[in-house]
């Protein structure tokens, strides 16, 4: 994994662990970088599809979607006939992982046609399907209550079950009070565990294939890797990602609807990769938790949150075509030139 | 109504909207033909096209004609503008930074007609009437008509400008091979610059005479160059008059799907249709097996 790697995992480590201590009691800051966490989560699993197999998706969002929209339905429903009488509802946990396993299942479906195409013609079937997603969650109106979404989804079990010394109100832990410090440090382990496991897998035989095929895929099928496989697996765990971080988020805000899912929403995942700096699992992090908190300081914004994210975009892409990460990192090489840098 | 007529309203309203979608997919090509980007900033031309004609028209009592006029030189400026501002500095650009870029092009154009406009959907008046003409038990707008002309007259008109004029020849150069065609004196960049107008105001066209059917606004994009780009795949990319057809192919299955299956997956049938040609044959119906050899799927 590498020392740099290492260390900054303690660093992030620390700086989450401490956030909800240096906030206090404001609970609305925590509400914001537990989307944050979610939202990198997601983030990390793109940046392996774009950054390192070089493959575009447009339709991250409606995977999140699946997600979300399954663990929502598997903990709410309670069917009175029928074989699932017995099995619905299920506990959020289960959910969850049943959740992953049915959009692995599409994302791997989609993706073995998908990733046959490259550039543009794979960035339009991706949106293609994101779309159709989209369309089937507004239109089974009865099933998910169509364009206004449903709610009434339970928390997961785990919240409010700290031992009784952590959340006593006369110590010096009462933080531990407020539901969404319990989701929020669930969501940010969450994003270790998924970044220690991109970062070993990025360092490994699967990792290098990657990255060869994303500096030629001719190449690299020439040297015996087989393109197509890689890439569907990257893609299928990519959405694994992706459909963790749905559930999480439906369980969080105990309410979804096609808005967490749509174009929109893909698109701005694509956008904190690419701000972030795509072809590194850090700069996916660093991407989400920017994009997330910028706009509370844009407030004045509003609706026009889609205009400050295009213009950063193109920003970002003109000027510092690797991202922000790579581009700081390059920017302080050019004020202090210790050694040569290239590009 | 007799089931017969029933479908003959269906086709004809399929062949309003397939119109559209062959001029978005028209717009597609014209780029990719001299760049190979494909813009996916495509849809937002048109719905620029329907609003800004909505506030010449509708707003500024300009007469329609002039309307019309001013609408698509306004947005080929927008196009330009883009190539100039996004697309001319890029240094090397891969294929993942041109379609992120033209993406954040599109929502920066629709955040700005956001904040023009506002969420508000827009009329137009129809250009002739809106007393519905009996065709064989179904009515047939005499705004499909304009439609339909317009569409016509566009492909005609560009396929005399590809032929006959000089800068019709030298962008089919570009087309053809960009290196052969710098060699010979060809000014590519400017060239680029030209498709990237000509294509913004073929899809202003489309959104000014869809506007009095379908109404418009800011959000329509999106859904209009992905149908438009479902045809320029169906007709084989590149190809204009394969566009048009495989545009009013997609309208058309549509609109019969809307009406005898649900209208609530009427857009997943065109997406269904754009996603089945990718997969199956994704040089399209009427692009040959050999040209698609050469091109990067």
């Amino acid at each position: 994994m590498g020392r740099w790697n290492r260390v900054s995992l303690v660093v992030l480590a620390g700086v989450a662990g401490a956030m909800p201590f240096l906030l206090g009691t404001d609970s609305y800051y925590i509400s914001v970088l537990v989307m944050a966490g979610i939202r990198s989560i997601v983030a990390i699993g793109l940046s392996l599809l774009m950054g390192y197999a070089g493959q575009i998706s447009l339709g991250h969002g409606a995977l999140f979607g699946l997600g979300a929209y399954s663990s929502g339905l598997l903990t709410t429903l309670h069917p009175q006939s029928g074989w699932l009488a017995g099995i619905l509802p299920l506990s959020p946990w289960t959910a969850l992982v049943v959740a992953a396993v049915m959009t692995a299942a599409i994302a791997y479906a989609i993706g073995t046609p998908c990733l046959r195409l490259r550039g543009h013609y794979l960035a339009m079937a991706t949106l293609a399907f994101g779309e159709i997603v989209v369309i089937f969650f507004v239109a089974m109106v009865d099933l998910t209550g169509g364009p206004s979404g449903f709610g009434g989804i339970p928390d997961l079990p785990y919240v409010g079950s700290f031992p009784a010394w952590l959340i006593d109100p006369e110590g010096g832990y009462n933080l531990f009070v407020y539901r969404d410090t319990h989701y929020y440090f669930l969501v940010w382990i969450v994003v270790i565990l998924t970044l220690i496991f991109s970062l070993n897998l990025i360092h490994s035989r699967v990792g290098r294939a990657l990255r060869s095929i994303h500096g030629s895929e001719l190449a690299a099928s020439t040297m015996g890797v087989n393109t197509a496989k890689y890439k569907v697996q990257v893609f299928v765990l990519s959405a694994i990602f992706a459909s963790v971080a749905g559930s999480l988020y439906a369980h969080f805000v105990t309410f979804v609807s096609p808005t967490a899912c749509e174009l929109k929403y893909s698109i701005l995942l694509l956008t904190m990769v690419a701000v972030g700096g795509m072809a590194n699992v850090w700069g996916a992090v660093l991407g989400a938790v920017l994009l997330t908190l910028l706009p509370e300081y844009l407030r004045a914004f509003e609706d026009y949150d889609v205009l400050v994210y295009g213009g950063i975009l193109i920003g970002i892409l003109m000027f510092m075509p690797q991202g922000l990460l790579v581009g700081c990192i390059q920017l302080i090489g050019k004020i202090k030139p210790v050694r040569k840098t290239t590009g | 109504m007799t089931l017969a007529s029933q479908i003959l309203q269906y086709i004809l309203s399929g062949i309003n909207i397939g119109s559209i979608y062959g001029l978005v997919a028209i717009g597609f090509n014209i780029i990719y033909n001299t760049t190979g980007i494909i813009n996916l900033a495509q849809g937002e031309f048109v719905m620029l096209g329907g609003m800004i004609m909505v506030s010449l028209h509708v707003g500024a009592h300009i007469p329609m004609l002039p309307a019309f006029f001013l609408t698509v030189i306004l947005v080929a400026a927008v196009g330009g503008l883009f190539e100039r501002l996004a697309i001319h500095p890029l240094k090397n650009p891969t294929v993942l930074i041109l379609i992120i870029i033209t993406v954040a092009g599109s929502i920066l154009m629709k955040g700005i007609a956001m904040f023009i406009w506002g969420k508000e959907t827009f009329q137009l008046p129809h250009f002739s009437g809106e007393e519905p003409i009996l065709f064989f038990g179904a009515s047939l707008l005499p705004q499909t008509l304009w439609i339909l002309g317009i569409t016509a007259g566009i492909v005609l008109l560009l396929g005399l400008f590809f032929r006959y004029t000089l800068t019709g020849k030298a962008m089919r150069a570009c087309a053809a091979n960009r290196t052969a065609a710098q060699l010979v004196g060809i000014d590519v960049r400017k060239m680029v610059f030209l498709s990237f107008a000509l294509s913004a105001a073929i899809g202003a066209a489309a959104g000014i005479v869809i506007t009095p059917i379908a109404l418009m606004d800011y959000d329509r994009g999106a859904m209009l160059a992905l149908k438009g780009f479902g045809a320029a795949v169906l007709g084989g990319l590149g190809n204009s008059g394969g566009a048009v057809v495989a545009g009013f192919m997609i309208g058309i299955l549509e609109c019969l799907g809307a009406g005898f299956i649900s209208s609530g997956y009427k857009d997943a049938i065109a997406l269904f249709v754009l996603l089945i040609v990718l997969f199956v044959r994704p040089s399209g119906i009427f692009g040959s097996a050999e040209t698609a050899r050469l091109k990067d799927f």
